[in-house]
C-alpha cells in the first residue's frame, strides 16, 4: 500500500511535537515531508531567553537534531519558504519554484512578532525578537555597542533587556501602559518587579510612546525619540510589543482566518475549518476564538491533531487554561486566570513590600478564578490546580493564602524552593529521586511535563507532594509551562472520558461489565490498563450491587488474593479484630498458625489489629482457616480498622461505650468496598484516644451523645476531619456514617479519599445531602444495608466472593516424552 | 515443527496454526516479530506440560513453580485474545512476581511498581528499561506447553 503524503510546514515546536506524537501511535501511516525557513533542527523557543543571558547555548536547546528526521525517515526541507498552497492540486510551491504533492497538510507556521509602524523601524539595529537569528543579533550587537532600548514591558521584552544587561549593555525598557506586563500582573505586582528589576541596572520609560527611531552618521539607528520630543541614545533597538498569529500563507490560500485576535480558524479536531485535509496547531491558530502563546496548550493541541491524523479520532482539543512565570533568575513571578478581579470577585492579599513579597488571590462564588504571585511562587502550581479543577475553597479559605504546605506536607524534609537545593538532595521521598537525577532526565530526554518527568523518573509519581518542586525544575530547567492543562481529565490514556461521565454512563445506561462500559465509552484499548480497569470495576459494583458481577482480575493483586503482597513476593494476613477486641482462642490460633506456617513477622498494626507478614501465597488459604478469623480488608480499597478507645466499660473518664459503638459500625459496615480505603475511629470522650481527628469517620462520645467528624487523614498529608454533625443514639451514628459512605461510595471517583471526595463537592453539599434530608439519609443507609446484605467473607466463601483459589495453587511442570518426540 | 507466530486459538481453546493435527504457540516471538526466540533451545527444546488451556485465567496467570537453582518460577499468561505467553516470574526492576499483575492488552503491570512488562518479548515499556526472559509455550490439543531448556 502506498503511504500517504503528510506535508508539514513549519520547523517549529507545535509541529514537530505534532509529527513526534504521530510517530508513536501510527509510525509507518506516512511519508513526512517538514518545511522550515530557519536553518536550524527543531529548538526550544522558550530558551532564547536563558541562552541570551548566557545561562545556555544554542545547543542546549536543540529539541530535534538533524539526526532524528534521518532517524525518522522525516524529509527535512529548511531554507527554503513556502510561498504557495494549491489546494485543489493538493499541492505546496516554495520560494524556489519546486512544487510538492501532500495527502494531508499540516500548517504551524507559529506567529511574527509585531513591528511597531514607526518611522525608522528598518533601520540596522532594530530587530525583533523572535528565532536564533534575532539572539545571535543580540549578543553580536552587545559585544560592539553600549546602549540598547527594548520596546515592550511585556515577558518577551524583559527576558531581553535582562538578558542584554548581563552582557554588559545599557538597557531602557520602553513601555505604554503604567506598570509592566499588564496583561499577567496587577498593579502591585507590576511595580514590585520593576523596582526588583531596576535594582539589577535595568532603566524604564513607563506611559512612554515612541514617535520613530533616528539614524546616526552610520546608517545604524542611534536614537530613539518619544512623541514629548524627548529623545535618548539606542545603538541597539529590540521591539518586543506582541506576536501575530503567522496566517499569511494561510489566508492567501483562501482558508478562513480570524480578524481579532487573528489565527487561522481549526474546529476541535486541530483541521482547518476551510479544508479538513489541513489541519493546523500552535501559535497560528485560533481555536473557539482564543489564540494561545504557550507550550502546554501546543502540545495538547499536537496530541490531539496526531490522533486524528492516525485516524484514531477519539481526541478533541478544548481549549486550555494558561499560566504564566517570567524566565529572569532571582525574580519571581507567577499568574494565572482573572487576577485582577472585578465587581463580582473578592481578593485575598498579602503585601510586604519590604521583604518583597505580593501574594493575590482571586475569589468568585467560593472557587479560585486567578492569582498572581510576585516573591513567593512556590505555591503556584498549586494554585493552578485549584484554579483549572474549579475546586470550591470555601473551607481551606482561611489558609489558601498561606500554600499548600500549611495543609500538611511530607517527603522533602520541608524544601520549598528548588534552587537552594544541592544536586544530591532528595526531591521525591517516595521514589528517592534526587534533584540531579530529575534535571539530567529533562535535559537529555527533552521533557516538558509533568507527567513526562513522572514517567521518566518517578518522581512526583506516588504521593504527589513533591510535585511543586518538580514543576520548578522543570521551570528551570526546561523553560516555559510545565503543567499540562487540559480543562477536564480524562481518566486514563484509554479514554477522553473523564471519572464521572464514565460513572454517569454506567448508571443511565444500565452498563453491568467492565466490557460492556468500555465497548459504550468508545475505549482505545483492548481492555484498558492498570488505572481505569480496576476504576471501571469499582463503579459497577457500588451502582449496582447485586447485578454486576465482581470481575477479580480487574482488582489489583491484593483485592484478587484477599491479602498484601510484599517485596519479595509473600503475602501478609491481617484478620478483622472488631473494635480492636480480641480474644485468647484467636490469639492462641494466631500463634499456633505463626508457627505451623513459619510466618517470619507478626507485627501489632496502628490499627490496633495483628499483621502476619511474609505469608506464601500457597498457604494464604490454609492460614486463614486455621486462624478461623474473617478478612480485616487490609488490602482492599474498603472499610479496614474500627479503631477504639476502652471507653465507659473500663476508662475512669469514659462517657461513651465506645468499644461497642466500634464494634457495631464495623459489623455494620465491613465488607464494604469503597472508591478508597476507609477507616473509622470511634473515643469514648474528648480526650479521643482513639484518633478520631484523623479518619473518614471519626466518632466522638460526649456526655450528650456522640460527635461525627468526617474526611481525616492520617496520610502523605495530614488532614483533620471536620465536625459533621451531633447525635444522640448509637443507632443514629450508624445511619449518619452509613449515610455518609453511601454517598461517597456512589459518587466517589476512584482512588479519591474522603477528603478530597469533600473537598471537590464542598462539606456542605454532603450536610445538605445527609443531614438536612432525612428521608434521603435514610435512603442512602437503605441502599448500603441492601448493598452490603449476604456480602461474603472472602477468606471462607470462596466461591461466592468469586475468589478463584486456582491461584494458590502452583504448577509443578513436568517432563513430557510424548512432546519430545512430536519435535 | 515449530511454528513462528503467536496463533490466537479458538473459542474452543484450541486452534492450529496451519489446520492440522494441533498446534498454537505463542510468547515466542522476538521484539522485532520476525520470529521464535530460539537460537541454542532451537534443536532440542524441552517441552514441559504446564496445564490445560482453561486452567489460566482470561487476563490472568498460572504459576509453574522452579527452584531458584533452575532458574525460578516462570508465569504463564493468557490474554483476552486467548493468546497464551510465559515469562520468567520477575520484573527486570526488582524482581516482584509478575504472575500477580494485572494483564491488558499484550501487556502486564508488575504489582510492585507498576513497571509494564511486553508479554511477547519480555521488555518492559518505555521509559522503563529491561527485559525479563520468555519462553516459548504451545498449546496442543487443549493443552498447553513451555520449552524451559
Amino acid at each position: 500500500m502506498n503511504k500517504q503524503k503528510l506535508a508539514v510546514i513549519g520547523n517549529g515546536m507545535a509541529g514537530i511535537r505534532t509529527v513526534e506524537e504521530l510517530l508513536k501511535i501510527a509510525p509507518d501511516k506516512y511519508d513526512i515531508t517538514v518545511f522550515g525557513s530557519e536553518p536550524h533542527p527543531n529548538y526550544n523557543r522558550i530558551l532564547l531567553s536563558p541562552v541570551l543571558a548566557g545561562e545556555q547555548t544554542i545547543k542546549d536547546i536543540v529539541l530535534n537534531d538533524w539526526d532524528w528526521y534521518t532517524d525518522n525517515g522525516i524529509n527535512l526541507i529548511t531554507g527554503k519558504t513556502i510561498t504557495e498552497i494549491h489546494r485543489t492540486r493538493r499541492e505546496l510551491r516554495t520560494n524556489t519554484g519546486e512544487a510538492f504533492g501532500y495527502d494531508r497538510l499540516l500548517i504551524a507556521t507559529g506567529s511574527n512578532p509585531f513591528i511597531l509602524p514607526i518611522e525608522g523601524k528598518s533601520l540596522p539595529g532594530v530587530i525583533s525578537y523572535r528565532d536564533i537569528a534575532d539572539t545571535e543579533a543580540m549578543i553580536d550587537a552587545a559585544k560592539l555597542y553600549k546602549k540598547a532600548v527594548v520596546i515592550g514591558g511585556g515577558l518577551l521584552g524583559l527576558e531581553a533587556a535582562n538578558g542584554l544587561k548581563l552582557r554588559g549593555m545599557d538597557v531602557t525598557v520602553v513601555h505604554v501602559m503604567p506598570w509592566l506586563m499588564e496583561r499577567q500582573l496587577d498593579e502591585k505586582a507590576g511595580k514590585l518587579l520593576q523596582a526588583s528589576l531596576e535594582a539589577k541596572g535595568i532603566e524604564f520609560k513607563m506611559q512612554a510612546q515612541t514617535e520613530a527611531l533616528i539614524a546616526g552618521e552610520s546608517g545604524r539607528v542611534a536614537a530613539l525619540r518619544f512623541k514629548t520630543g524627548e529623545q535618548i541614545p539606542a545603538d541597539l533597538v529590540v521591539m518586543a510589543v506582541g506576536i501575530r498569529p503567522n496566517t499569511s500563507l494561510a489566508e492567501k490560500s483562501g482558508l478562513q482566518v480570524s480578524a481579532r485576535p487573528g489565527g487561522i480558524i481549526v474546529n476541535d479536531t486541530m483541521q482547518t475549518l476551510t479544508d479538513p485535509r489541513i489541519y493546523s496547531v500552535g501559535e497560528c491558530v485560533n481555536h473557539r476564538g482564543m489564540a494561545y502563546g504557550l507550550v502546554a496548550p501546543l502540545f495538547e493541541m499536537a496530541k490531539v491533531c496526531a490522533n486524528h491524523l492516525a485516524e484514531y479520532g477519539i481526541a478533541r482539543y478544548v481549549g486550555s487554561v494558561t499560566s504564566t512565570k517570567l524566565k529572569v533568575t532571582g525574580v519571581d513571578l507567577f499568574s494565572a486566570g482573572n487576577f485582577q478581579g472585578d465587581d463580582d470577585t473578592e481578593d485575598i492579599v498579602l503585601s510586604d513590600p519590604m521583604g518583597g513579597v505580593y501574594k493575590r488571590l482571586v475569589i468568585k462564588d467560593d472557587k479560585l478564578v486567578g492569582a498572581c504571585l510576585y516573591g513567593d511562587t512556590v505555591d503556584g502550581s498549586w494554585y493552578f490546580k485549584l484554579l483549572r479543577e474549579g475546586k470550591n475553597v470555601a473551607e481551606i479559605r482561611d489558609q489558601l493564602m498561606f500554600g499548600e504546605s500549611n495543609i500538611g506536607d511530607v517527603g522533602h524534609e520541608g524544601n520549598t524552593r528548588i534552587s537552594s537545593m544541592k544536586d544530591s538532595d532528595e526531591v521525591c521521598g517516595c521514589n528517592g529521586v534526587c534533584k540531579g537525577t530529575i534535571t539530567k532526565a529533562i535535559k537529555d530526554k527533552g521533557l516538558f511535563t509533568l507527567d513526562e518527568v513522572r514517567k521518566h523518573t518517578k518522581a512526583s509519581s506516588s504521593c504527589g507532594s513533591c510535585t511543586g518542586l518538580v514543576e520548578q525544575l522543570l521551570m528551570f530547567t526546561a523553560g516555559g509551562d510545565y503543567s499540562a492543562t487540559p480543562k477536564t481529565k480524562p481518566m486514563c490514556a484509554c479514554t477522553d472520558h473523564t471519572h464521572q461521565e464514565v460513572r454517569d454512563a454506567i448508571k443511565a445506561q444500565k452498563l453491568l461489565s467492565v466490557p460492556e462500559t468500555m465497548k459504550f465509552m468508545q475505549w482505545c484499548t483492548a481492555n484498558g490498563c492498570t488505572s481505569c480497569r480496576p476504576a471501571i470495576n469499582y463503579y459497577l459494583i457500588s451502582t449496582w450491587p447485586k447485578d454486576a458481577l465482581d470481575d477479580p482480575q480487574s482488582r489489583y493483586i491484593n483485592e484478587r488474593a484477599h491479602a498484601n503482597i510484599q517485596k519479595n513476593g509473600t503475602f501478609s494476613v491481617i484478620p478483622r479484630m472488631w473494635g480492636g477486641e480480641t480474644t485468647s482462642s484467636e490469639l492462641r490460633r494466631i500463634a499456633d498458625a505463626v508457627d505451623k506456617y513459619k510466618i517470619p513477622t507478626v507485627k501489632v498494626t496502628g490499627g490496633q489489629r495483628i499483621d502476619l507478614l511474609g505469608v506464601k501465597k500457597e498457604d494464604l488459604p490454609a492460614v486463614w482457616k486455621d486462624i478461623g478469623m474473617v478478612s480485616g480488608h487490609a488490602y482492599a480499597k474498603a472499610l479496614r480498622t474500627v479503631k477504639t478507645c476502652v471507653g465507659s466499660e473500663w476508662c475512669r473518664f469514659g462517657t461513651q461505650d465506645s468499644t461497642q459503638m466500634g464494634k457495631d459500625l464495623e459489623r455494620a459496615m465491613w465488607r464494604m468496598y469503597a472508591p478508597h480505603k476507609v477507616k473509622f475511629a470511634v473515643s469514648g470522650c474528648p480526650r479521643n484516644c482513639a484518633e478520631a481527628g484523623i479518619k473518614d469517620v471519626g466518632v466522638i462520645g460526649v456526655d450528650s451523645g456522640w460527635e461525627l467528624y468526617v474526611g481525616g487523614n492520617g496520610g502523605i498529608k495530614t488532614e483533620v476531619a471536620q465536625f459533621f454533625v451531633k447525635v444522640k443514639s448509637s443507632e443514629e451514628v450508624l445511619e449518619y456514617t452509613g449515610a455518609f459512605m453511601q454517598l461517597y461510595r456512589e459518587e466517589g471517583w476512584y482512588l479519591e479519599r474522603t477528603v478530597h471526595y469533600l473537598a471537590r463537592v464542598g462539606l456542605d453539599y454532603v450536610k445538605q445531602k445527609v443531614i438536612e434530608d432525612a428521608a434521603n439519609r435514610k435512603a442512602l443507609w437503605e441502599r448500603l444495608q441492601f448493598a452490603l446484605d449476604g456480602e461474603p467473607d472472602p477468606w471462607a466463601e470462596f466461591d461466592k466472593a468469586r475468589v478463584d483459589t486456582r491461584q494458590f495453587i502452583p504448577i509443578k511442570a513436568v517432563a513430557t516424552a510424548a512432546m519430545k518426540e512430536a519435535v | 515443527m515449530s511454528a513462528t507466530f503467536p496463533v490466537i486459538p479458538a473459542k474452543t481453546g484450541i486452534q492450529t496454526a496451519s489446520g492440522n493435527a494441533s498446534l498454537s504457540v505463542a510468547g515466542l516471538a522476538t521484539a522485532d516479530g520476525l520470529g521464535p526466540r530460539l537460537r541454542g533451545n532451537d534443536k532440542n527444546p524441552a517441552w514441559f506440560y504446564v496445564c490445560k488451556f482453561d486452567e489460566i485465567p482470561v487476563l490472568g496467570a498460572r504459576v509453574v513453580e522452579r527452584s531458584e537453582s533452575e532458574g525460578g518460577n516462570v508465569a504463564v499468561f493468557r490474554n483476552s485474545e486467548n493468546v497464551v505467553f510465559a515469562l520468567l516470574d520477575k520484573c527486570p526492576h526488582k524482581g516482584g512476581p509478575l504472575s500477580q499483575g494485572i494483564v491488558f492488552g499484550e501487556r502486564v503491570a508488575c504489582p510492585l511498581h507498576n513497571w509494564s512488562i511486553e508479554l511477547r518479548s519480555g521488555e518492559a515499556v518505555a521509559p522503563d528499561v529491561g527485559c525479563t526472559q520468555r519462553f516459548t509455550v504451545k498449546v496442543d490439543n487443549g493443552d498447553v506447553f513451555v520449552d524451559l531448556s
